[in-house]
């Protein structure tokens, strides 16, 4: 077993990245995810890579289309208002059904905002983003050893299903310190990638990364092929942590910091008799609809937990077909919710049904 | 056993540095914790502070919002978490830069003339470590024993120098009586 | 004996470009030198958002299809993770001097060793006749339908005096198309931008002044009476900057 360190999540994530094989990594500063930018400076050019501070959050998703495009691991980061910009770029990525990873540590917003924490580009990250139906894989570490781990994962699943993938964290993972063991790089997946332009070397047809189709008949086809392939995402790649649901009466629905906090609330009610569990759902696109389905079945009611006015509680809604009621416990502009807060939500919850 | 710790004073004053220190110690000791900075547009004299909890637990929130320590290196930092304190918890104040006392009765205080001694002793910018220093020798929250060997994670090795003034200065503190 | 036939390096597809346009002559050009060269097999082209935004289909090389304005930043992505391949943006006006400037500029600073063919026809062509970052003072499109008043819409933008203040591009040069002496030209310095990348020299930038007879409302024949006329004295031709050559001396 590797030695565990003591990391910031930002470093976690740009440590891992270069042990999954990115060598290309292409930014613009914006807190509070620099970290990750700075650990690429110092790092990239000793193992024959790229690093690039682009002059824009705009030229940098461009710049990752076009090494994503030569089939190389690549990714850029960046937080919230830098995310929007990146978005035109992000549509022709799943649209040229490219692989890539996009990091986004979140903060307050809308507009410019405020640099701490915050889970409001929800929507913008799990309904696509950009223009044109498309959709990211959308991963959500809540903590530094699942910064590391995520950024792998991310990577893999980017380059088996062809498509961009997104860590979507907040402030707070970006700027604690956990212990972390770093993944060895030997556990490493290299994917045939057919389609990249490497240049034809005379022996093929020409490669063309493209996402125009005049034909409206043609772009339709594509569209109904890339959902396809969503579908099967769907069905084999939801994932989410169960954490005392077995016997709960009703169920916190939380994720990244959100769901650190709730756990400290679930500990606190079940110790005050409540039996409440919570569900974390690890990636928010897909999202575990089935594990809230079938809690839907069992509980009296969900609570979500977010750093938002309430985004993914439309998620509940939809999963748990609104069998039973669903309450948000909520924060918004850079506060995040307390663990007394989120306990309080759980008793008037509880007591609503009693 | 979890301990919740919050570190805070002005900007420059090494608060951030003080709480990694701490949490170093406690992976070194195979501890479960978590270390949480503020972070903001001031790199300097704004206000700073760091949530650390070690833990035999997994670490819940990283959050600490109900310290069962605080550390307070300047007056805006006691006012502002004074209250936050846990009854039975403890405060550790700079009494050289906090003229005030403790208000609480339901707390142990240590006051500690660290930014003072820190001067005397020729380490000006080290109070944060003589804080150290006397944490850990009044609560317990960490051994003793690894003091060096944390030092020696995070404190650069190109830096070597530091290292003999950090541990100086912690030494400062684990002597200090009262 | 042939005297006459198609660079290899371009497809058999057929040029969807109007009568009269000179995209035909210039995408010729670019295919001549990668022929020249040798390099069809590790050469990759980016293709604009604009009239050449389906040159992908025209090229028989490996082809990335950019967002408006992009293509130096998605040629710096490829460039960067391919250093040993060719590789070359071919942009309009309104992409590389409107929408893409900050690409651009930066590209050309940063001395990103890549080979950018700019099609200067003073006009939006693909969307039917707008008013272009290049258009000439006094010139009538869609919407500048009183001609450019430099008072409202300001002056156009001569994109290769402005690189050449740069310190970081190796090569910027104007050409034109519009008569055979010109071609010829035309034809040298973009092999030579091409010629640059290859031997490592960095940015080269070939900016090709050229008509667009559709939405000038012209016949070709009179478009490049026009190019001569009007587009040349604002926009002469000739070597902007050449690091090498003057290291030389």
């Amino acid at each position: 077993m590797a030695e565990k360190v003591l990391m910031k999540g930002n470093e976690a994530i740009a440590e891992a990245a270069i042990r999954a094989g990115c060598k290309h990594y292409f930014g613009y500063p914006i807190t509070p995810q620099t970290e990750i930018a700075a650990y690429m400076a110092k790092r990239m050019p000793k193992i024959g890579g790229t690093f690039l501070q682009a002059e824009s959050e705009i030229s940098a998703i461009n710049m990752v289309y076009g090494v994503s495009g030569s089939g190389k691991r690549v990714m850029t980061s960046s937080s919230s208002p830098g995310v929007s910009l990146k978005q035109e770029g992000i549509s022709y990525i799943a649209g040229s059904d490219l692989p890539a990873l996009i990091v986004n540590v979140q903060r307050g917003g809308p507009g410019l905002g405020g640099i701490q924490p915050s889970q409001s580009d929800y929507f913008q990250a799990t309904k696509g983003g950009g223009h044109g139906d498309y959709h990211l894989i959308v991963l959500t570490p809540a903590s530094v050893q699942e910064m590391a781990d995520m950024t792998i994962l991310a990577f893999d699943l980017a380059d088996k299903y062809r498509m961009p993938a997104m860590l979507l964290a907040d402030g707070t993972m970006g700027q604690m310190m956990e212990p972390v063991e770093l993944p060895e790089p030997d556990d490493i997946k290299v994917y045939e990638k057919p389609w990249a332009v490497t240049g034809t070397g005379k022996k093929r047809q020409h490669n063309i990364i493209n996402s125009l189709y005049l034909d409206p008949e043609e772009l339709e086809k594509t569209n109904f092929e890339r959902y396809e392939r969503y579908k099967t995402i769907e069905e084999n790649e939801a994932r989410y942590e169960s954490f005392m649901m077995d016997d709960a009466d009703y169920c916190v629905v939380a994720f990244g910091i959100a769901a650190r906090v709730s756990k400290n609330a679930v500990i606190a009610a079940r110790k005050e008799g409540i039996k409440v569990g919570m569900i974390r759902p690890i990636t928010v696109w897909p999202f575990p609809k089935k594990p809230l389905a079938e809690a839907a079945d069992k509980v009296k009611g969900f609570l979500s937990v977010e750093l938002s006015m309430g985004q993914m509680i439309e998620d509940i809604k939809l999963a748990t077909e609104c069998k039973k009621k669903v309450e948000l416990c909520n924060r918004v502009g850079g506060m995040i919710p307390s663990p007394e807060q989120v306990l309080e939500s759980i008793k008037k919850l509880a007591g609503g049904n009693d | 056993m979890t301990t919740q710790l919050l570190i805070a004073g002005f900007g420059g004053q090494g608060v951030l540095f003080a709480g990694k220190f701490i949490a170093y110690n406690g992976l070194l000791e195979g501890r479960q914790l978590s270390w949480l900075p503020s972070y903001g547009p001031e790199m300097r004299g704004g206000t700073a502070n760091c949530s650390v909890i070690l833990s035999d637990e997994p670490v819940g929130s990283p959050i600490v919002s109900k310290p069962d320590i605080l550390i307070a290196m300047n007056l805006p930092s006691l006012d502002k978490y004074e209250d936050a304190v846990v009854p039975g918890g403890m405060i550790f104040v700079d009494s050289t830069l906090i003229e005030r006392k403790i208000k609480r009765t339901d707390v142990k205080v240590f006051y500690v003339p660290a930014t003072g001694l820190a001067n005397d002793i020729g380490l000006p910018t080290l109070a944060n470590m003589i804080m150290v220093g006397k944490f850990i020798k009044e609560s317990g929250a960490v051994s003793t024993n690894n003091v060096e060997s944390t030092l020696k994670k995070v404190v650069s090795a190109r830096k070597a120098n530091l290292l003999d003034m950090n541990l100086k200065a912690i030494e400062c503190g684990l002597n200090l009586e009262g | 004996m042939i005297v006459f036939e198609k660079p290899k390096s371009l497809t058999d597809a057929q040029l969807h470009y109007c009568p009269g346009c000179t995209h035909g002559i210039i995408h010729r050009l670019v295919a001549q030198a990668i022929d020249n060269l040798g390099i069809e097999g590790k050469t990759i082209g980016v293709a604009p958002v604009g009239c050449a935004v389906m040159a992908y289909n025209y090229f028989t090389c490996d082809m990335v299809e950019a967002a408006h304005g992009r293509a130096p930043a998605v040629a710096t992505g490829l460039k960067r993770s391919m250093p040993e391949n060719v590789i070359f943006t071919y942009q309009g006006d309104g992409d590389l001097a409107s929408i893409g400037m900050a690409e651009t500029v930066h590209a050309a600073t940063r001395n990103e060793n890549i080979t950018v063919i700019f099609v200067n026809n003073a006009i939006y062509g693909m969307t039917g006749g707008q008013m272009a970052p290049t258009s000439l003072p006094g010139q009538v499109t869609q919407t500048s339908p009183y001609g450019r008043d430099v008072t409202t819409a300001g002056y156009p933008v001569k994109v290769s005096e402005m690189l050449a203040t740069l310190d970081g591009p190796e090569y910027i040069a104007r050409v034109a198309v519009n008569n055979v002496k010109n071609v010829k030209a035309a034809q040298k310095a973009i092999q030579k931008a091409f010629e640059n990348q290859i031997n490592g020299k960095g940015f080269s930038l070939i900016e090709v002044v050229s008509s667009c007879p559709t939405n000038w409302g012209m016949t070709p024949d009179a478009a490049l009476q026009w190019v001569e006329d009007k587009m040349i004295p604002y926009y002469p031709l000739g070597v902007y900057k050449d690091r090498s050559a003057k290291e030389d001396k």
